[in-house]
């Protein structure tokens, strides 16, 4: 055996739950870096690269892989039972990007149920023409014998919902830079955080790390969306008027929307002591409008089209109050 | 039997809180619907603490300060009643009724507007039923 190879490789897993497979690329995004990993990890599970399949993880000894990063939200009976799998033969469950995290994007689902959705997809969008009318069924037996789908479930859930996880790498998707900093201080055998801990990014708020000119006066009179304005490129985007989720968001991206002169939307999650994302943020937003009159105020609040779905964009399953709860209001 | 609200109610403590004692000390009677926190100022009701509340079982939220202009801190008040709309706008959208939270400026000398403010609006949630959020965020579907 050489030198090189004394040293046990790590064994690592990469999976995606309801997710849009965005997350299983930023892992590729180490581009050379990747001989890196390959020279201390051996990838053993990986859906989006390798051909491994379902009943080789099942087959697996438990505890038999070493960290896995779960990335996606948990959707339907099969995203629940991989969970369920991986947490059982993995040391290190790492909930990877924010619909793991919180939920994410697929999260979103949380304000409709699960009848209004399938009637939608299946019955009443306009390219849609279902006479039946035909439902996607769990189980239906053909003459060869069952064919069987996973189960859509009500509410869209985080990783930390349906299993118990060690560590929250939040993003939309992580940074590669901070995986490629978790992953070697891992391999260097460095002293890991106390479990339950955000991996990967600041205990500061975004505002702490971006760049753009802030007062303390921020008066708002009128909420504008990005293309009522022509940004400067460096004042604080909240006192142009334009909602950033700065301040309920934790640091550690690089503030790479900001930079890019698009407001942050929230993918970090929020910091350390919030928690729940949207809240802080109302409470920072409102305190933010110029006006003592009720009326004016509520004009004012009414500019903000949606306030749900832009305070918890990336949050909602893994806010307070989770999902919508009574869909006919 | 008939549905008795829970109303959870955050009073600052230097107007409201005083006016609900006043209500007390003069022996007024109201609704024992209510369960009380003091908090320093309006200002220092995080929309945390309401959504928390619903998610704990609260049928209802009331919460009061100093009138306009007489906050002990100068704009509290008026940080609360900017949260207060947004949280409405907030809480329609997430499928509850928006009736059950309130906001209401109570002096410390309004002891007997206090009594009646908590017997109409625990009657008002009475007559809107019980909330399911606790049972909806509770269970996973």
């Amino acid at each position: 055996m050489s030198k090189e190879n004394s040293k046990p490789k790590l064994k690592m897993a990469v999976y995606w739950g309801a997710a849009c497979g965005g997350c299983c690329v930023s892992v590729l995004d180490v581009h050379e870096k990747l001989f890196d990993v390959t020279a201390n990890a051996d990838l053993v599970f990986w859906p989006i690269a390798l051909d491994t399949k379902y009943a080789d993880v099942e087959a697996m000894e438990d505890d038999y892989i070493d960290i896995t990063l779960f990335n996606g939200a948990v959707r339907n009976s099969e995203n629940e039972h991989m969970a369920k799998l991986l947490r059982q033969k993995t040391r290190i469950l790492v909930a990877y990007g924010s619909c793991a995290h919180m939920g994410g994007i697929p999260g979103l689902g949380n304000f409709s149920s699960k009848e209004a959705i399938l009637k939608q997809v299946y019955l009443e969008s306009s390219s849609t023409i279902n006479p039946g009318p035909v439902y996607p069924e769990t189980r239906h037996e053909v003459k060869e014998g069952v064919l069987s789908l996973p189960e859509f479930y009500n509410d869209v859930r985080t990783l930390d919902q349906t299993v118990d996880v060690d560590y929250y790498m939040p993003g939309c998707p992580p940074q590669t830079e901070r995986l490629l900093e978790v992953f070697m201080a891992i391999v260097n055998g460095s002293e890991l955080p106390p479990k339950g801990s955000v991996i990967g990014a600041l205990d500061k708020g975004q505002c702490d790390e971006c760049e753009r000119k802030k007062s303390d006066n921020k008066h708002i009179r009128e909420f504008k969306r990005p293309f009522e304005i022509e940004d400067d490129g460096e004042t604080c985007f909240l006192e142009q008027g334009i909602i950033c989720m700065g301040p309920a968001t934790r640091g550690g991206c690089g503030c790479r929307c900001i930079e890019g002169n698009a407001p942050c939307r929230g993918c970090y999650g929020p910091p350390d002591d919030v928690p729940d994302p949207g809240a802080k943020m109302m409470s920072a937003v409102a305190t933010m409008i110029d006006s003592d009159d009720p009326d004016e105020i509520e004009e004012i609040v009414s500019q903000i089209a949606d306030p749900a779905g832009t305070f918890y964009r990336f949050s909602l399953p893994g806010s307070i109050l989770r999902r919508k709860i009574n869909t006919d209001i | 039997m008939e549905f008795e609200p829970t109303i959870v109610s955050f009073l600052c403590n230097w107007c409201s809180y005083t006016g609900a004692d006043l209500a007390g000390t003069s022996r007024l009677k109201y609704a024992h619907n209510i369960r009380i926190i003091r908090t320093m100022c309006s200002g220092r009701v995080d929309p945390t603490f309401v959504l928390e509340s619903f998610k704990k079982g609260a049928d209802g939220i009331l919460i009061c300060g100093c009138h306009p202009g007489d906050c002990h801190y100068h704009e509290g008040n008026y940080k609360c009643l900017r949260r207060y709309h947004l949280l409405k706008k907030y809480i329609k959208q997430m499928g509850i009724e928006p009736e059950r939270l309130h906001l209401e400026w109570i002096s410390a000398s309004e002891g007997k507007q206090f009594a009646e403010l908590v017997d109409r609006f625990t009657g008002s949630i009475r007559e809107l039923g019980p909330s399911r959020i606790k049972e909806v965020v509770n269970t996973l579907s």
